[in-house]
C-alpha cells in the first residue's frame, strides 16, 4: 500500500516536473516575434526570414496578420497580440498559444508597421505555404506570385510538386515557373525548352523575360529563338489589347450615358436646357456618401439602398426646381439655361455649405472591387463591368416606362404637342413636373455610380455637365437611343484615339468632330422627325 | 419723357454711389492679416482649410496679446479660384484693406497673377505650397516645398532604398508638373537611367478616365525591371487615378506611386485601403511624433470643432510661415512690409516635426524631407528622412535656363535671379 | 443716306440717355481719380479705377453678345473664346515687350519657354512684337475663327440649341488645347507678369486711367456701332431672321450670309475687350474660355434685358460688381446671392432690368 502511494506521489512528481519543465520551454518563435516591435525594417526583414523557418500553420497565420496589419504589440509591456473585437474593446491573443492575454482598448495597442519590400516578401513566403493547399485557386495564386523572382531552390520544388500536381492550369503555371528559371540556367538545351513552354503564355512578365533575354544573350540562336517567340506572343496580345480598348471605351461609353441620361429627358424631352443637371447628379452621389454613414459595416447594402434614395432626392429636386422656377418658363428655352444656371450654383454651395468643401470618401464594396480574369493579359476590372451593366439596365427601364406605362404616354404626348395633349385631358403641368422629376430622378441614380468612379464634391457635377449636353445633342436630341448610342461611340472613339493622341488632344479632336459632325447632321445622330422638330 | 430721364438717372446715380461705395475705408486701432484663398470653385476644396488656419493662427496670436501690442485682424476675401480674381483681390486687401501681410494662393497660376500687384504695392505674401521653383519674388515667401525639397529626395529613396529602374513620371499639364518632370528627367539622365525606361504623361485636369494610362503603367511596368510611378497629378484627378489602380490590382509592392500633391486631406476624400503602400513626399505628415505637432493638431480640432479633421504640409507651411512674420514684426518693431521684408530673411521658428525652419535669403526656408507609405487608416507611416534639413532651391540646377541663376534678397545684391555668369539681374519690377 | 447719317433717326430715346449717363459717369470716375484730393468723398483710387476698366471691357463684350442674341437670336456659349482670343493677341504683344527683362534675361524667348526648354519662337508669335500687327491680331483671329465657324453652321442651317451646344464644344476644344503646354501659350499659366504696353509702364497711374479711358470710349464706340447696324435694312432683317428665319429666307434673303456677318462683326468686337482687359487685370489664361465662362456672359445680357444693347451695359456692370461686392462681403455664402439673383431675374424681370426701366418709361 505505501508502496503504491509513494510509486503514485513519485509518478505524480515527475509529471509536475514535465509540466514545469514545458512550460519553461518557451516556443523559440516568441524572442524572433519581439523583434518585430523594433523600428527598423532590416530588423523585421531578418525576424521574419527566421520565423519562416517554421514551417507550420501557426508561422503561416502569424504572417498572414502582419501582412493584412492586424499584428499588434501592448504599449506597456511590449507583448505581441492578435485581436479579436469583443465588447467595447479589443481582446488580444497571443499568436502562438493562442490563449488570451486580455482585454485592451485600442489606443493600448500599437500596431506592428511594415513597408512595401516587407509586403512582397511576406507574400512570397506565404506563397511557399500556399503550394500545399487543397485549394487550387489559391496554389494557382501561389505559382503566379512566384514566376517573377524563382530561384533555382523554388524550381526545384515546383519540378518534384508538378508531377503529382492534379489541376491542369496550375501545373501549365508551374511548368512556365520552372521554365522562367531554365531560361537564365544558361544550358543552352534547358534555354530553348523554356522558350517554347514560355511563348505559349501571355503574361507580361515572361514576355518581359523573353525580351530581357533576347537582347542580353550572346548566342544568335537562342536570341532569333527568343524573338520569335516574343512575335508570336504579340500577334496574340494586339488581338488581346483591341478587345482591352473596346471594353475601356464601353466603360467610359456607359459613364457618359449615365451622365446624360436623366438630360436626355429634361433637355431632350422637355427641351429645359437644364444646367444643374451636373448637380443633380451630384446630389444622388452625396446620398450614396449620406447612406453609407448610416451603415458602415455593409458599404454593398447601402449602395443598393442608395439607388432607390438617391432618384427620391434628386427626384424631389426636381419637381421642387421645376415648380418653382422652370414652370415659369415654359417656351422660353433659352432662359431655362439662366435660371437653372442660377439653381447649379446654389445647389453647389448649398453642399459646400452643408458638407464642407471637402470630398467625401464613399467605400466600394467587395464584388465591385478586383477584376476578372479572362486570361494571362485581359482582366476586366468588376467597377466597370458592374457600371455597364447597370447603365444597359437604367436604360432599359426607362425605356420601358417610356414606352409601356400611362405615365410614359402621357410625357411623350406633352412633349409632341403640349396643346393637343391638354385638349385630350391630359394633366400638363402635373406631367411636366413629373417628368422633370424623372429625369431629375435618373440624374441621382447616375450619381450613384458616379461616387465609384470618382470624387465625391461639390465639383462632381460641373465635370460632367458639359459631356452630357455634347452627349444628347450628338444623339439628337428627344430620342433615348440616341444618347445610348451617342455615349457608347463618344467613349468608344476617345479610348481608341487616346493611346496615340494623349487624353487632351483625343478629347480636343472629340469635340472638332463633334462640331463638323453637327454642320452634316444638324439634328444629331437620331434626328427627330415630324413637325415638332421643325419648332 | 422728362420723368424717363428721371428715373434713369436716378439708376445711374445709384450706379455711381455704389461705385465710391467701393472705396469706403475702415480703419481701425488692429493689424490686419490678409487670407487670399479661394472659397469656392475648384480649388475651394483645399484652399478652405488654409483660410480656416490661418483665422486659428490669428485668434491664437490674440490670445497671447496680439502683436505689437495690436489685436490682428484677419480680413477674408473670396478670389472664387478666377485667377485674374485673384489680383483684383489682392489689390483690393492692400490698397483698400490697408493689410499689412497676405496669406494665401494655392496653384501657381494665381500666384503668378497676384505677384505684379505685390511688387507694385510691395507688400508681403506668404505661400504655403509646394511649387515648381523657377521664381523668387522680393515681395513672396515660399513656405512650400521647392521641387529639391520634394521630388529629388523622392526619386533618390526609390533608387536607392527600393531600387526602382524603369520610371513612370506622370501628371497633370499644367506648370508644376511639366517643370518638375523636366527636373527629374535631367537628374534621371545623370544617374544615368536611359531614356526608354522613362515614360511621360500628361493628363488634363480633373482627368477622371484612368483605364487606358493604368494599362499603359502597367504594361510598362512589366519588364521585370522594378518600375515605380512618379506622380505630380493634380487634386481632383487624384482619387479616379487610385481607384483605378486598386481595380487593375496594381499594388504598392509591384508598382509603388510617389505623389507630390496627396496629403491627409486628399486621403480623407478616398477609401485608402487599395492604397496601402503608395508613396508620398512632403516636409510634414500628421503622424509625425512631436510634441508642437500635438499641440497644433490639438488646436486644430478645437477651432473647427471636428476631432475626424486631418492636418496636412501646407498648414504647416503656413503655421511657419505666420510664426516667422510675427517673429519678423516683433524683431523690426513695425508692420511696414518693407521693414519687415528684410527683418524677415534668417528668422528661425519651431516647425512641426520637431525642429527649426529657417528663412533664406533667396525667401525659401528650410526643411526636413519626409517619405510616408499611405496606411489605411488615412494617415502616412514615415519609411525615410533626409538626414538633416534641405534648403529650398529657388533656382533649379537641372534645369538650362535657371542653372547660372541665383537669388539673394540682402544688400547689396538684392536680386531674385541673380545671372552668376554674366553678373547682371534681370526681371525686377519693384 | 441722310437719314442713315442723322443720329436722331437710329438713337432712341432710352439710348441717347444711357450715352449722357456713361459719359457722364467716365468723366466723373476720370476727375475723380486724376483731380480730385486722395480722401475727398469724390476720389477715385487707382484700385476703383482699374476695377470699373475691366467692368467696361465685359461691357463691351456683353454688347456684342447681345448683337448676335437679341438682334439675330444666335444665343453663342462660346462668345468667352473670341474674348480670350482677343486677350491672347495683346497678351503676346505684352510678352514681347518684356524682352530681355524675364527672369531668365532671354532676348527672345518669354520666360515660360526658357524653362521648358524651347529654343525658337513658335512661328504663330512672329510679329506680335509690333504693336500695329498685334491689335490687327486682336481683330483678324477671332473674326476669322467666327467666320470659319459661323460659314461652316450657318450653311448647314445648325440652329437653335444645336448652335448653342456647338459653340460651347468650340470654346471648350479650345481651352483645352490652350491648357497644353505644347502650344506654346503658356498653358494654366497663360501669359502673365507684363511690363509695359507702347513703352509705358502698366504699373503706373496714368497709364491706368488711359487704358480705361481706351475701354470706356472702345465700349462707346462699339455701341454706336451696334446701334447703327440694328437701325440700317441689314438690322431689320436679322430682327426678321430672329422671328422666324424660314420665313426670311423663303422671301428670298440668304439669312445665312446675314447672320454670317453679325456673327463675325460681334466676334471681332469680343476681341477688342479682351485686348483691353488683358492689360488692366494683368494676366490672360486659358480659363476665360471655359465654357462657364461665357454662360456667364449671357447671363449677364439676360439680365440687363436683350435686345436693347445698353441693357446688356447694365447687366454686365451690376452683376460684375454684385460680384466684387459678394466676394469681399460674404465670402462664405456669396454664390447663394448670385444664384437667386439669376433665379429671380429670369422668372420675374424676363425682359431684364432694361425690360423695367423702359415700361416706367412708356408710362408717363
Amino acid at each position: 500500500m505505501s508502496h503504491a502511494i509513494r510509486w503514485i506521489l513519485v509518478v505524480t512528481f515527475l509529471q509536475l516536473l514535465t509540466a514545469v519543465a514545458f512550460a519553461q520551454e518557451v516556443d523559440p518563435r516568441a524572442a524572433t516575434l519581439s523583434r518585430l516591435t523594433e523600428r527598423s525594417f532590416d530588423v523585421k526583414e531578418r525576424a521574419i526570414d527566421e520565423l519562416a523557418t517554421y514551417r507550420d500553420d501557426v508561422t503561416r497565420s502569424i504572417l498572414t496578420a502582419i501582412l493584412a496589419g492586424e499584428l499588434y504589440y501592448t504599449k506597456n509591456s511590449g507583448q505581441i497580440v492578435t485581436t479579436r473585437a469583443s465588447g467595447g474593446g479589443l481582446a488580444a491573443f497571443d499568436p502562438l498559444s493562442g490563449d488570451e492575454v486580455g482585454q485592451f482598448g485600442k489606443r493600448d495597442l500599437r500596431k506592428i508597421t511594415i513597408n512595401n519590400s516587407l509586403r512582397s516578401k511576406l507574400r512570397g513566403l506565404l506563397a511557399t505555404f500556399d503550394l500545399a493547399d487543397p485549394d487550387p485557386a489559391r496554389r494557382l495564386a501561389a505559382v503566379e506570385e512566384m514566376i517573377d523572382g524563382i530561384d533555382e531552390e523554388t524550381a526545384g520544388t515546383l519540378a518534384n510538386l508538378v508531377e503529382s500536381e492534379p489541376d491542369d492550369t496550375v501545373r501549365t503555371a508551374m511548368l512556365r515557373a520552372i521554365a522562367m528559371q531554365s531560361l537564365v540556367s544558361g544550358d543552352r538545351e534547358r534555354q530553348m525548352k523554356a522558350v517554347s513552354v514560355l511563348e505559349e503564355s501571355l503574361n507580361p512578365v515572361i514576355r518581359g523575360r523573353l525580351a530581357s533575354v533576347a537582347s542580353s544573350t550572346d548566342d544568335p540562336e537562342l536570341r532569333e529563338r527568343a524573338e520569335l517567340g516574343i512575335k508570336r506572343i504579340d500577334s496574340r496580345l494586339s488581338m488581346v489589347r483591341f478587345a482591352e480598348t473596346v471594353f475601356f471605351g464601353l466603360s467610359a461609353g456607359s459613364v457618359l450615358v449615365l451622365a446624360a441620361i436623366g438630360l436626355a429627358i429634361t433637355f431632350g424631352v422637355m427641351g429645359v436646357i437644364n444646367m444643374a443637371h451636373g448637380e443633380l447628379i451630384m446630389l444622388g452621389a452625396y446620398t450614396t456618401y449620406v447612406v453609407q454613414q448610416t451603415m458602415p459595416a455593409s458599404p454593398g447594402l447601402a449602395l443598393a439602398a442608395s439607388i432607390p434614395l438617391a432618384f427620391l432626392v434628386s427626384g424631389l429636386a426636381g419637381v421642387a426646381i421645376e415648380r418653382s422656377v422652370i414652370r415659369f418658363l415654359y417656351g422660353r428655352p433659352l432662359e431655362t439655361l439662366l435660371a437653372t444656371f442660377g439653381v447649379s450654383l446654389i445647389l453647389q454651395q448649398a453642399v459646400r455649405s452643408i458638407f464642407s468643401p471637402l470630398n467625401r470618401s464613399v467605400a466600394t464594396p467587395d464584388w465591385m472591387s478586383g477584376s476578372i480574369q479572362l486570361n494571362e493579359a485581359l482582366s476586366l476590372t468588376m467597377n466597370r463591368l458592374t457600371i455597364i451593366v447597370f447603365c444597359l439596365v437604367v436604360f432599359a427601364a426607362l425605356s420601358l416606362v417610356l414606352r409601356r406605362t400611362a405615365i410614359g404616354l402621357q410625357v411623350r404626348a406633352v412633349s409632341q404637342n403640349r396643346d393637343m395633349a391638354r385638349a385630350m385631358g391630359v394633366p400638363s403641368s402635373r406631367v411636366d413636373a413629373l417628368t422633370f422629376g424623372l429625369g431629375s430622378g435618373i440624374a441621382g441614380i447616375a450619381g450613384v455610380a458616379l461616387s465609384q468612379l470618382t470624387n465625391v464634391g461639390p465639383n462632381l457635377g460641373q465635370s460632367y455637365i458639359i459631356d452630357s449636353f455634347m452627349v444628347v445633342v450628338f444623339g439628337g436630341v428627344g430620342n433615348l437611343w440616341g444618347t445610348l448610342v451617342g455615349g457608347m461611340t463618344l467613349g468608344v472613339l476617345n479610348k481608341f484615339m487616346e493611346p496615340w493622341a494623349g487624353a487632351v488632344l483625343a478629347k480636343i479632336f472629340i469635340l472638332v468632330l463633334l462640331i463638323l459632325f453637327i454642320q452634316k447632321r444638324p439634328r444629331g445622330l437620331f434626328p427627330q422627325r415630324g413637325r415638332a422638330a421643325e419648332s | 419723357m422728362t420723368r424717363m430721364n428721371g428715373s434713369i438717372g436716378i439708376v445711374a446715380a445709384a450706379c455711381l454711389a455704389a461705385t465710391w461705395g467701393l472705396t469706403a475705408q475702415a480703419q481701425d486701432d488692429t493689424i490686419k492679416v490678409g487670407v487670399l484663398h479661394s472659397l469656392s470653385g475648384t480649388m475651394a476644396i483645399s484652399e478652405t482649410t488654409l483660410k480656416d488656419t490661418v483665422l486659428m493662427l490669428v485668434e491664437e496670436q490674440n490670445k497671447k496679446g496680439g502683436v505689437l501690442g495690436k489685436q490682428l485682424e484677419a480680413v477674408v476675401v473670396d478670389p472664387a479660384s478666377d485667377w485674374p480674381l485673384f489680383a483684383e483681390k489682392a489689390r483690393e486687401l492692400i490698397e483698400k484693406e490697408k493689410v499689412d501681410v497676405v496669406f494665401g494662393c494655392w496653384t501657381s497660376v494665381s500666384r503668378k497673377s497676384v505677384l505684379p500687384v505685390f511688387e507694385e504695392l510691395d507688400s508681403i505674401l506668404f505661400y504655403p505650397v509646394q511649387y515648381e521653383g523657377e521664381e523668387s519674388s522680393k515681395n513672396v515667401f515660399y513656405t512650400g516645398a521647392a521641387p529639391n525639397q520634394q521630388a529629388i529626395p523622392a526619386v533618390d529613396y526609390l533608387m536607392n532604398e527600393i531600387g526602382v529602374e524603369r520610371w513612370v513620371l506622370a501628371g497633370t499639364d499644367y506648370v508644376y508638373p511639366r517643370t518638375t518632370n523636366k527636373i527629374l528627367e535631367a537628374y534621371l539622365t545623370a544617374k544615368g537611367v536611359a531614356s526608354e525606361d522613362i515614360m511621360i504623361n500628361y493628363t488634363p485636369f480633373g482627368h477622371s478616365d484612368w483605364q487606358s494610362i493604368v494599362a499603359e503603367i502597367k504594361q510598362f511596368g512589366s519588364t521585370g525591371k522594378k518600375t515605380a510611378v512618379v506622380s505630380t497629378i493634380n487634386g481632383d484627378a487624384n482619387v479616379p487615378f487610385y481607384k483605378e489602380l486598386g481595380n487593375q490590382e496594381i499594388s504598392a509592392e509591384d508598382i509603388p506611386v510617389v505623389a507630390f500633391s496627396v496629403g491627409e486631406e486628399e486621403l480623407s476624400g478616398i477609401d485608402t485601403a487599395p492604397l496601402v503602400g503608395h508613396l508620398a513626399a512632403w516636409n510634414y505628415f500628421m503622424s509625425v511624433p512631436s510634441d508642437a505637432n500635438d499641440e497644433f493638431i490639438a488646436a486644430w480640432h478645437e477651432f473647427i470643432g471636428d476631432e475626424a479633421r486631418v492636418t496636412n504640409d501646407p498648414m504647416e507651411a503656413h503655421y511657419i510661415g505666420f510664426n516667422m512674420w510675427v517673429e519678423a514684426v516683433n524683431k523690426a518693431g513695425t508692420t511696414e512690409p518693407s521693414v519687415v521684408q528684410d527683418a524677415l530673411i534668417g528668422v528661425a521658428v519651431p516647425n512641426l516635426t520637431g525642429g527649426y525652419s529657417s528663412m533664406a535669403p533667396n525667401h525659401h526656408i528650410t526643411k526636413p524631407v519626409l517619405i510616408g507609405e499611405i496606411q489605411d487608416d488615412g494617415q502616412f507611416a514615415v519609411v525615410w528622412e533626409t538626414p538633416g534639413l534641405v534648403l529650398g532651391d529657388e533656382w533649379s540646377d537641372y534645369l538650362e535656363g535657371s542653372r547660372d541663376l541665383i537669388a539673394d534678397w540682402r544688400a547689396p545684391l538684392s536680386c531674385g535671379n541673380y545671372n552668376v555668369k554674366t553678373a547682371k539681374c534681370s526681371g525686377q519690377n519693384y | 443716306m441722310k437719314s442713315v447719317m442723322n443720329p436722331s433717326r437710329w438713337l432712341g430715346a432710352g439710348d441717347r440717355v444711357f450715352i449722357v449717363v456713361l459719359v457722364a459717369a467716365v468723366v466723373l470716375v476720370v476727375l475723380g481719380n486724376a483731380v480730385a484730393a486722395e480722401g475727398s468723398a469724390m476720389h477715385v483710387s487707382t484700385y476703383t479705377l482699374t476695377l470699373l476698366g475691366k467692368y467696361l471691357c465685359y461691357a463691351l463684350l456683353a454688347v456684342a453678345v447681345d448683337l448676335v442674341w437679341g438682334y439675330v437670336g444666335i444665343l453663342s456659349l462660346g462668345h468667352g473664346a473670341f474674348f480670350a482670343l482677343g486677350g491672347y493677341a495683346m497678351g503676346m504683344y505684352l510678352m514681347r515687350q518684356i524682352g530681355e527683362r524675364g527672369v531668365y534675361g532671354h532676348p527672345v524667348l518669354p520666360d515660360f519657354m526658357v524653362f521648358l526648354d524651347w529654343d525658337a519662337l513658335p512661328w504663330f508669335w512672329y510679329g506680335m512684337d509690333h504693336f500695329g500687327f498685334a491689335m490687327l491680331m486682336v481683330m483678324v483671329v477671332p473674326g476669322l475663327l467666327a467666320f470659319v465657324f459661323g460659314y461652316l453652321t450657318f450653311r448647314s442651317r445648325v440652329s437653335g440649341v444645336y448652335l448653342s451646344i456647338i459653340t460651347q464644344a468650340m470654346t471648350y476644344a479650345l481651352m483645352l488645347a490652350f491648357f497644353r503646354n505644347e502650344m506654346g501659350f503658356g498653358g494654366n499659366n497663360g501669359l502673365t507678369d507684363f511690363k509695359d504696353l507702347l513703352g509705358f509702364s502698366l504699373q503706373s497711374d496714368n497709364v491706368r486711367l488711359a487704358l480705361f479711358v481706351t475701354s470706356a470710349v472702345a465700349l462707346l464706340l462699339g455701341f454706336l456701332l451696334c446701334r447703327f447696324v440694328v437701325s440700317t435694312r441689314l438690322g431689320r432683317v436679322c430682327a426678321a431672321i430672329r422671328d422666324g428665319e424660314a420665313r426670311v429666307r423663303f422671301l428670298g434673303y440668304r439669312t445665312e450670309n446675314v447672320k454670317l456677318v453679325i456673327f463675325t462683326l460681334s466676334a471681332v468686337l469680343a476681341g477688342i475687350a479682351g485686348a483691353l482687359y488683358v492689360p488692366q487685370v494683368g494676366i490672360i489664361n486659358p480659363n476665360e474660355f471655359s465654357p462657364l465662362n461665357s454662360i456667364e456672359i449671357v447671363v449677364w445680357v439676360a439680365l440687363g434685358g436683350r435686345g436693347t444693347l445698353y441693357g446688356a451695359v447694365v447687366g454686365a456692370l451690376v452683376v460684375n460688381y454684385a460680384k466684387s461686392y459678394f466676394t469681399a462681403a460674404l465670402p462664405e455664402i456669396w454664390l447663394f446671392a448670385l444664384g437667386a439673383l439669376f433665379v429671380l431675374v429670369t422668372v420675374f424681370l424676363p425682359r431684364g432690368v432694361a425690360g423695367v426701366l423702359r415700361r416706367r418709361g412708356a408710362k408717363s
